[in-house]
């Protein structure tokens, strides 16, 4: 028997509610007010009280109004259709709602259960078979969706039967099996997981060893992310964080791309809605909406179906991976989940850690960030999660808790920088103090050694070398006068200017240079590491100053041309003229 | 407020804050609003029997046997074409003489729209101002707030913009106005002939600070009346949100909630978003936009309000005084709109993006040279042709009180490039400096 309870408190979204019998932590209840069913989570018990955050307004809630426990935690339904879909934070399909207005109490089903699919048997009969391993496959638009023995299924199972190939809706069975003790059970196309749990199903977790293409300079050239790396990007608002997640979604070298808009603007997810059946996936040539997942829990939505917004995420890209499909996960912003979990610990009156917010914030981040990985399945072939998530410090400030925690988490660290922003420098990823530290994986430089050239990975560290080299002759520069330093001052501080706005800078509205491919980059990083490569003589700064913009200019043509077409080699041509003389 | 027939009476406090009052009651919802001793009070925490009431007008002068009524339902404003052209208070009863507004009785604070059932917003709002149209261009569907010091005529620009807009109703939501304010609000209606696509909510300085939560629903319900029903195109105004979330903090603070940064709730990001998000393109026509005032202490946006605020906004209006040209502009440096993309070179000229980034890149060389002559430098030539640039640049573009075209716009920053720079300098695509440069080759 379900387990029940009255209302017995209400403060905003957090319910105190007195129940009649055992429940659980993180256990799902439905609040009833007057007909409409509030979805709610066990966060706290307390004797025979129970605190609840609600999904929903609690707007006319009343005490004494029942409840009723449901007896599993927060789970999402897996399955054949997530592909192309769009999704609240509690995989309510927002598609088929009703009405303009979101309706309070509306749970909508994630997967069509009526659409049937072309199924494919995989698994043989008398095939010992585990959790997350392939049964079957059926196409989901392009991608061949595998049908798993579902990850709840402990042990080995032995294959009775699989379906014949044909047309099957996912309520229908497709495969029978024993257990151990001889018990036959059915399977389906469909399958349930509580978000807040890792999906297992694969044999190991091992370090990353590929580099993700994203076609954004700045971070393929100069600090690139692994396929299955962790990577965050802070920065205030204003400096490009949105412009450069789409970026990244549109152009990122993945099978699947799941976006989590947690806490954020509606009209961001709208331009995704809208924009990605219109853009081509440049590595496919398909529809960029063909392979993404939209999770959305704007910031006007319930603050407390935020923190599972993410989580829903994390659960849909750990099946994709299961079916060894390279996943993208993208979450804007984590910190808005965070302060949702502020909001919560606060109205528990927990006692409070650093500006608020819950003592194990940290160990939340990090557990979290543990999800992403590149896996070996069990049938030998791989899959993976790239995690990038954007964070946005208050007053733009790194020194805070979720920044903090997170740069303890993720492998990678993208910080925007007002100033360059401020000065319309795009992406305004600040190229001195981010960091990839997979640069340092003798398994990443042996990959780059293959894929690009062999001593890619020093390129880098000299580019990184120049830059810097270039900020502290600008340093000088403005402290001692232009006449007050050296001629070579002014040249180094140019050559730096000529990486910032040849590589580093990069217009993502651009058809051509908004997207730069791997071997396109290395042409130009050459270019431009060549011409620092030379000492110059100027007479005095304002001929260097004037020579290195000359350069830049017609590198920026370059940039705005298709690769190698005659207009780039035009300019490459002129390029080549002005480098005569110098 | 209507009476109701089976309204329950309550007259035993027990607990007054400066804000709140707390008393033994049954069968109360929350949300629901009620009467403390003749003053409007609405539920927010419930234990068992005791409800703690937010009391609107304050708490002074009530007394623990005060009479407590209940509604049985939350804030809700009457809508109808009737709003049109009217003045209203926090509560949304008549100030201006009138008599009450018949319509359908709807809740304040209402759901949100289902982002998959808006459309992108793509409607480009001119407004003249070169600040805006040309560097950060206005889309009907955004929001987005000016940020200004307390001494900047921001009331008077957000007049200027909403007059000159092309939509169907503008709405004021006017949130610890001043009375001098409110009057030049008022006026700037009347003699702009305006006044019949005006609403106006207003809470003045001289009224009690919490009140002031009720003004933004009480508006926003009005406009989602004629957005929604009316398919009408509705500019909503906001001013000034800092006090609105002011007022927040006193009712988290007299409720003994932990305060989060800046003695803010915890909760401001969630609730400012609320509001904001409220902006809206609507499948069969009708938008919300919002303009909202932000103002801030000494152009400090690391403060919490600003900062939520442009976590949640399409982007910010920076107003500031420039010393060069004795005007004040629209900070190209500090704004930004973020849907102006959408409409820039597609509802405007090809050439409209390239033109403003790099007019701004420019007049941030302005601004290194700028500091070069601070620290007692000699500049250079260039530096010396970006400072003469960045004063025509503040004067002719920049200034709040341009009123011209974006064509215009356009002709006057190729002008200015052309005056004083070279085409190298500009870093302009060749395409269109075959089109459009002026002056020197």
């Amino acid at each position: 028997m379900k387990t029940t309870g009255k209302v017995t408190g209400i403060i905003s979204n957090l319910v105190t509610v007195e129940v009649n019998g055992p429940v659980a932590q993180n256990e799902i209840c439905f609040i009833d007010l007057g007909g409409t069913k509030l979805m709610a989570e066990v966060i706290k018990v307390n004797g025979n009280k129970a605190s609840v955050q609600v999904y929903e307004s609690t707007r006319g809630l009343q005490i004494g109004d029942p409840v009723e426990f449901q007896g599993y935690m927060l789970e999402v339904t897996l399955g054949p259709g997530l592909l192309s879909s769009n999704f609240d934070g509690l995989q309510n399909n927002l598609a088929t709602m009703t009405g303009v207005f979101l309706k309070r109490g509306e749970y909508t089903k994630p997967l069509d259960e009526n659409k049937l699919w072309d199924f494919t048997p995989i698994a043989k009969a008398g095939q010992q078979v585990i959790a997350a391993d392939w049964l079957g496959e059926v196409k989901e638009g392009w991608l061949p969706h595998k049908i798993m023995l579902p990850f709840s299924f402990a042990g080995t199972y032995t294959v009775k039967s699989v379906a014949a190939a044909g047309q099957y809706k996912i309520t229908d069975t497709i495969a029978t099996l024993t257990n151990a003790d001889g018990e036959e059970v059915k399977v389906n196309m469909m399958q349930k997981w509580p978000v807040k749990v890792a999906v297992g199903g694969y044999v190991e977790k091992p370090r990353p060893f590929k580099v993700m293409e994203t076609g954004v300079r700045t971070i393929d050239t100069l600090n690139p992310i692994a396929e299955g790396g962790t990577g965050f990007i802070p920065g205030p608002f204003g400096c490009g964080k949105t412009v450069l997640q789409h970026a990244l979604a549109e152009q990122a070298d993945a099978d699947i791309i799941i976006m989590a808009a947690c806490g954020e603007r509606a009209n961001e997810v709208v331009e995704i809605f809208t924009e990605f059946p219109e853009l081509k996936d440049k590595h496919t040539g398909r529809s960029l909406m063909e392979r993404t997942i939209i999770i959305c829990n704007t910031s006007n939505m319930p603050v407390a179906a935020r923190e599972a917004s993410v989580y829903t995420a994390m659960t849909l890209g750990e099946y994709y991976r299961a079916m060894g499909m390279k996943v993208l996960l993208l979450a804007d912003s984590t910190s808005r989940w965070a302060q949702a979990l502020r909001e919560m610990s606060n109205r528990l009156e927990e006692l409070p850690g650093q500006d608020g917010f819950p003592v194990d914030l940290s160990a939340i981040i990090s557990n979290f960030y543990a999800r992403a990985g590149y896996v070996k399945l069990n049938n030998g072939q791989s899959g993976s999660i790239t995690f990038i998530g954007t964070v946005s410090p208050a007053g733009g400030n790194l020194k805070e808790p979720v920044t903090e925690s997170t740069k303890k988490a993720a492998r990678c660290f993208y910080g925007l920088s007002q100033n360059r922003a401020d000065k319309k420098r795009y992406p305004a990823v600040d190229p001195v103090d981010s960091y990839s530290k997979y640069l340092e994986y003798p398994e990443i430089i042996e990959y780059l050694d293959n894929k690009i050239e062999k001593g890619w990975v020093d390129k880098v560290t000299k580019t990184k070398y120049i830059i810097r080299k270039g900020k502290d002759a600008y340093e000088q520069i403005n402290i001692l006068g232009d006449d007050g330093v050296p001629m070579s001052y002014h040249e180094q501080y140019w050559k730096s200017e000529l990486i910032d706005f040849v590589i580093l800078q990069q217009d993502a509205f651009d058809e051509i240079d908004g997207s730069t491919p791997l071997e396109r980059q290395k042409f130009m990083l050459d270019l431009v590491l060549e011409i620092c490569d030379r000492s110059f003589k100027f007479d005095n700064f304002e001929e260097c100053t004037t020579y290195f913009k000359g350069l830049i200019n017609i590198c920026r043509q370059m940039n705005y041309s298709e690769f190698k077409s005659e207009n780039f080699e035009k300019y490459l041509g002129q390029l080549k003229e002005e480098l005569k003389h110098e | 407020m209507s009476e109701k027939a089976f309204q329950r009476i309550y007259t035993k406090l027990t607990a007054i804050t400066k804000a709140t009052v707390t008393l033994e009651a049954q069968g109360v919802a929350n949300d629901e609003l009620a009467v403390v001793a003749g003053r409007l009070a609405q539920v927010v925490k419930i234990k068992d029997n005791a409800v703690t009431l937010q009391v609107f007008g304050g708490t002074e002068d009530i007394p623990t046997n005060a009479e407590v009524t209940f509604f049985g339902e939350p804030p809700t404003l009457n809508v109808s074409d009737e709003l049109a052209g009217r003045f209203f208070n926090a509560y949304g009863e008549p100030i201006d003489g009138g008599p009450a507004v018949e319509g359908e009785k709807r809740q304040i604070g209402g759901p949100s729209v289902n982002p998959y059932k808006r459309r992108m917003p793509s409607e480009l709002i001119p407004t003249g101002i070169a600040g805006i149209d040309l560097n950060n261009t206005l889309v009907s569907g955004q929001k987005i707030p000016f940020f200004a010091d307390p001494d900047q005529p921001y009331n008077k620009v957000m007049s200027m913009v909403a007059l000159r807009a092309d939509v169907d109703k503008i709405i004021l939501g006017g949130m610890g106005l001043s009375n001098d304010d409110y009057l030049f609000f008022k006026n700037e209606f009347e003699s702009a002939g305006a006044l019949h696509k005006i609403i106006s909510f207003v809470n003045t300085t001289d009224q009690p600070p919490v009140e002031r939560l009720l003004i933004p629903d009480m508006a926003l319900t009005a406009a989602e009346y004629f957005a929604v029903d009316k398919n009408e195109k509705v500019l909503v105004l906001l001013t000034d949100m800092t006090l609105y979330a002011d007022a927040l903090s006193i009712v988290s603070n007299r409720m003994d909630q932990i305060p989060s940064k800046d003695s803010m709730p915890g909760s401001l990001y969630s609730d400012l978003a609320k509001i904001y998000e409220k902006a809206v393109q609507l499948p069969d026509g009708g938008s919300i936009t919002i303009i909202a005032v932000t103002t801030l202490n000494d152009g400090d946006i690391t403060h919490a309000i600003p900062d939520n605020t442009g976590y949640i906004t399409e982007g910010q209006l920076f107003l500031r005084a420039d010393a060069d040209s004795g005007k004040v502009i629209v900070d190209p440096f500090r704004s930004l709109s973020r849907l102006k993309q959408h409409v820039q070179n597609k509802k405007t000229r090809e050439d409209h993006s390239a033109v403003m980034n790099t007019s701004v890149r420019l007049y941030a060389d302005a601004s290194n040279a700028k500091t070069k002559l601070e620290n007692g430098f000699d500049l250079s030539d260039y530096d010396l042709r970006c400072l003469d640039y960045a004063k025509e640049y503040a004067t002719r573009l920049l200034a709040i009180d341009v009123n011209i075209s974006i064509e215009e716009m356009l002709d006057t920053a190729w002008e200015l490039f052309g005056k004083y720079f070279t085409k190298a300098e500009t870093g302009l695509k060749e395409s269109l400096i075959q089109k459009y440069w002026k002056g020197k080759e």
